[in-house]
């Protein structure tokens, strides 16, 4: 069985995620001990709040180089959502500039609005387009709609490692990959069938 | 692209804190609350308010457990009310899983808790719950306490105060219609949704699907609450979005 080591930086309520991880068939371990990681099969790295915040909080529990060395020299299955996400960007900019863990080429902006679509944060269900094939979308329609609560955004450089985009404030970036990293921008562990689909393509990788 | 709209049930419960350990028929009480969540779950509603509508008025805090429990059934943005007094209830409900918290009474008594809670934690998470009384002099008051207590404010003023507070989203319930499926009072939420631009979310008297699309299309509401109609008809939140989608509104299938 998957060993899912769920990141504990502080920064949300992690039961949503772990019961998620649990309804699919996972063992989620909840843990803020970076030496948790070596046990795990896959990592979840959850996150709603500032990215400064969570940035510091990875940095001060230590987490920063033991993921690095599970994720990309062991290369253990990783997923980012939402703040999670956008924490494997290179560098953000809310409240400042602040470097991230630096996986994805990309950085972090505030979404801009673009005509009708006027509200940020963005908090509503839209739909996800796949640009890549990609196991993480498997038995996932195009299209199908995921639940956003988010203000910022992350933007690549590298076209490649955009996995999806959704048409919201003139497109952005709701999912992104390299190799054995996954983000999402969305909250697959409260998106229902589509999210729990996601899920369970991530715990068989 | 518009933003969809959103088709929420909504369960409201009384006397939950005294429910665990209670007898037979309490336990059953609780039960049903949990085969809700689990069929709007397996449906995919897009959201869901659980209203534990006898705690203000019985000086209780939420019930946390309680939460918990349909929070871990729940995987869909759940909105949790009733009893919510203070930041530190409302982080204690996040911390069980809620994802919005519904607060009436207590922003009526201390404005100030919507800022507080919207600057800690998001404006996403501070929905304000609005309970109004149409007088047969045809003015609108603001009640609170479960609808038993009247405040003197008007609720078109007090939403707007809401908004400027930071509120994330109104939830605008009309107090003498819900429960009888006569449909919203379609005056008012117009008035409310026109004077703000926070989401407005209709609740109280639908008992049809038209009465649903006459919120969104005379009301401008921008999401649709309903309770009765899904626990007393065979109607169904799925249906209530097709038959909306049909009507040109645009929804999540």
């Amino acid at each position: 069985m998957s060993e899912v080591l769920i990141v504990d930086y502080g920064m949300c309520n992690l039961d949503s995620i772990g019961r998620a991880v649990e309804e699919c068939g996972g063992r989620p371990i909840i843990s803020d001990n970076p030496k948790d990681l070596t046990s795990a099969t896959h990592i979840i790295l959850p996150g709603v709040g500032a990215f400064p915040d969570g940035m510091k909080n990875i940095n001060e529990l230590g987490f920063k180089k033991a993921l690095d060395q599970q994720v990309l020299n062991r290369g253990i299955p990783f997923l980012g959502i939402c703040l999670g996400m956008q924490l494997m960007a290179r560098k953000g900019h809310e409240g400042g500039e602040m470097d991230g863990l630096g996986w994805i080429d990309g950085e972090v902006r505030r979404l801009q609005p673009k005509g009708e679509d006027s509200r940020i944060p963005h908090i509503a269900w839209n739909e996800v387009y796949p640009q890549q094939e990609s196991p993480l979308f498997e038995q996932i329609e195009p299209g199908k709609d995921f639940y956003f609560v988010h203000s910022y955004v992350i933007e690549c450089d590298d076209e490649s490692q955009v996995l999806a985009t959704t048409p919201y404030a003139g497109g952005f970036t709701s999912a992104v990959c390299k190799g054995n990293i996954f983000g999402v921008q969305f909250h697959p562990e409260k998106s229902q069938k589509a999210g729990f689909q996601l899920i369970r393509n991530f715990l068989s990788l | 692209m518009s933003v969809k709209t959103r088709i929420m049930p909504t369960l409201l419960y009384r006397d939950l804190g005294l429910v665990k350990g209670k007898g037979f028929d309490s336990w059953r009480r609780f039960g049903s609350v949990m085969q809700a969540v689990k069929v709007y779950n397996m449906r995919e509603v897009d959201e869901l308010i659980f209203v534990d509508i006898s705690a203000t008025r019985q000086g209780r805090e939420p019930d946390y457990e309680i939460v918990d429990e349909i929070a871990d059934e729940c995987f869909m943005p759940l909105t949790v009310g009733g009893g919510i007094q203070s930041v530190e209830h409302v982080r204690n409900l996040l911390m069980v899983g809620a994802d919005k918290t519904a607060i009436n009474s207590a922003i009526v008594e201390n404005p100030q808790l919507i800022t507080d809670v919207a600057r800690r934690f998001g404006s996403q998470c501070m929905v304000a719950s609005i309970d109004f009384r149409r007088h047969e002099d045809g003015t609108y008051e603001v009640f609170t306490e479960s609808g038993s207590k009247p405040t003197g404010l008007d609720p078109v003023e007090w939403a707007k105060e809401v908004e400027q507070r930071e509120a994330g989203e109104i939830l605008l319930t009309s107090i003498e219609r819900d429960g009888t499926m006569q449909g919203y009072d379609i005056e008012l939420i117009r008035r409310v949704s026109d004077a703000v631009s926070i989401p407005v979310i209709a609740s109280g008297g639908c008992g049809e699907y038209e009465h649903m699309a006459q919120a969104l299309s005379e009301g401008h509401a921008s999401a649709i609450a309903a309770g009765a109609i899904y626990h007393y008809t065979e109607r169904t939140p799925r249906e209530a979005k097709l038959y909306l989608q049909e009507h040109g509104f645009n929804v999540r299938l």
